[in-house]
C-alpha cells in the first residue's frame, strides 16, 4: 500500500517537477542518490590525478595553464556535486571517509595511466566527452541541486572537451612521432571512455530504479551509442585510424554499429584491480592526510579571531 | 523619534518560483524575526502565487563582496580567456562539441 507521502512524491515524479532537499522522499531514492552524486563528486576529484600527473611536463607553457584551469574546474566540479550530496544528510567527511575505505566507487577510467602527453589530449576529448553527454542528460535528473549542479558543470565542461581535442589536432597534424603519440592514445582511451557509460541496460544493478524515478533520464546503453556517433567524425577530422574497426553505419538504425566491449576489463577495474586502483586512492589518503595541518591552521584561526572578537564586545 | 522599522531587523527575501529552479533575490523587508519575516515576504512578495518556497536571511548576515574592489577582487581571471570554450578554434564538421 502507498501512502499519502510516497503518492505526492510519485504525483512530483510522474509530473517531471523536481524534488527539493526538505521535501519527503522514501528511504531508497535519498540512498540511491547519495550513492550516485557521491561518486559523481569523487570522480571529479580523483580525475584531477592522471592529468596533474603531466602538469610539470606540459610541452608549453600555454599548455600548461590551460591544463592548470582545467584540473582547478574540476576540483571546482567535485565542490558543486559534494555539497549537493550534503543536502541529502550525509557529511562531507563521511563521503570521504567511504571513498578512502573504498565502500564508495569512482569512474574506472581514472584507473588508467597517463603514459604519455598526448593522452591529456585524449582524456580532454574523450573523456570529458563521454562525461558530457551523460551530465547533459542528468540536467533533467529529478532532484533539484542535482540538476542546477549538472547545468552549472556543462557550461563550464566545454572548453574541457575543445582544449583537449585542440591538442590531439596539435599532434596529429605533427610529425610522423607526434602522430603516432596521438594515435596510440586513442587506441588506449576509447575503449575505457566507452566503459564510463557503465554495464549493458540489463547488467546494471541501480538502473531500473533510477530510471523509474528519473534520477536517470536516458539508459547506459543509449548514452554510450550517443558517444560512438558523435565520435567518428572527430576521430576522421584528426586523421586518425579508428580503434573499432567494426564501425560501421547502419542505415535502419540511423545509428553506428560497433563491437562489444571487454567487459572482463570492466568489471576487473571496478573491482579494483585496475592500473592504478590502489595509488588514486593513497594519493588521496596521503594528500588528505598531508593537509591537515592546513586544517587546524584553520580551526586555530577561527578561535583566536572568536577570543578576540568576544574580548573587543566584553 | 525612532521610528518602528529603525527597531525591526532587515530581512532579504529570496523566492523559488518554480521546484528546479535557484530561490533569486526579490527584495527586503522589516520584521521581528525570522517567522514574521516569511509571512510578510508572502504577503509582500507571493501575492500572485510567484513562488513556491521563500528563503528570509538576515540581511547582516550575509557578507558581500564589494563591487568598487571588482577590478582587483576578479583580477586573477581577468587574463585568462582559455577558460572559455570559444577560446578554441576548430575544424567546421567538428565545432559543435
Amino acid at each position: 500500500m502507498t501512502t499519502p507521502q510516497e503518492e505526492n512524491f510519485m504525483r512530483k515524479i510522474s509530473a517531471e517537477e523536481k524534488i527539493e532537499p526538505k521535501d519527503w522522499m522514501p528511504d531508497a531514492y535519498r540512498k540511491n542518490l547519495i550513492r550516485q552524486i557521491s561518486q559523481h563528486a569523487h570522480s571529479e576529484v580523483i580525475g584531477m590525478q592522471p592529468e596533474g600527473n603531466w602538469l610539470t611536463r606540459a610541452p608549453s607553457l600555454r599548455r600548461k595553464a590551460i591544463l592548470l584551469s582545467k584540473i582547478q574546474d574540476e576540483a571546482g566540479h567535485g565542490l558543486y556535486l559534494y555539497s549537493a550530496c550534503e543536502t541529502l544528510g550525509i557529511s562531507r567527511s563521511e563521503m570521504i571517509e567511504q571513498l578512502q575505505s573504498g565502500a564508495a566507487k569512482y569512474s574506472s577510467i581514472f584507473n588508467y595511466p597517463t603514459l604519455t602527453w598526448a593522452d591529456v589530449g585524449a582524456i580532454g576529448w574523450l573523456v570529458d566527452g563521454a562525461a558530457i553527454v551523460n551530465q547533459v542528460s542528468l540536467q533533467r535528473t529529478s532532484y533539484g541541486p542535482y540538476s542546477r549542479g549538472m547545468i552549472r558543470i556543462c557550461k563550464e565542461e566545454s572548453f574541457h572537451q575543445r582544449q583537449g581535442y585542440e591538442a590531439m589536432l596539435a599532434l596529429a597534424k605533427g610529425s610522423e612521432g607526434q602522430k603516432a603519440m596521438a594515435q596510440d592514445a586513442l587506441d588506449r582511451f576509447y575503449w575505457p571512455a566507452l566503459m564510463m557509460f557503465g554495464p549493458h541496460d540489463s547488467e546494471s544493478a541501480h538502473s531500473q530504479k533510477s530510471m523509474e524515478w528519473k534520477i536517470k533520464r536516458e539508459t547506459n546503453d543509449d548514452l554510450r551509442q550517443k558517444f560512438v556517433d558523435q565520435t567518428v567524425k572527430q576521430i576522421e577530422v584528426l586523421g586518425l585510424e579508428h580503434p573499432d574497426k567494426n564501425i560501421k553505419w547502419n542505415e535502419a538504425r540511423g545509428h553506428y554499429d560497433s563491437s562489444d566491449l571487454n567487459w572482463d576489463e570492466f568489471w576487473s577495474v571496478i573491482n579494483g584491480n585496475g592500473h592504478c586502483n590502489r595509488q588514486r586512492v593513497e594519493h588521496h589518503i596521503a594528500a588528505h592526510d598531508e593537509g591537515e595541518w592546513v586544517r587546524d591552521a584553520i580551526t586555530a584561526y577561527n578561535e583566536k579571531k572568536r577570543a578576540k572578537n568576544a574580548q573587543h564586545a566584553a | 523619534m525612532t521610528t518602528v522599522t529603525e527597531k525591526l531587523e532587515l530581512f532579504e527575501v529570496f523566492v523559488r518560483s518554480k521546484r528546479g529552479l535557484d530561490h533569486k533575490h526579490v527584495g527586503s523587508l522589516h520584521a521581528e524575526d525570522h517567522e514574521q519575516a516569511l509571512e510578510y515576504a508572502r504577503d509582500c512578495y507571493t501575492r500572485r502565487s510567484e513562488g513556491v518556497s521563500i528563503w528570509v536571511v538576515k540581511s547582516s548576515d550575509i557578507c558581500a563582496s564589494q563591487e568598487d574592489d571588482a577590478d582587483c577582487f576578479y583580477d586573477p581571471s581577468d587574463d585568462k580567456p582559455y577558460r572559455h570554450a570559444t577560446y578554441y578554434v576548430l575544424p567546421d564538421p567538428v565545432n559543435n562539441m
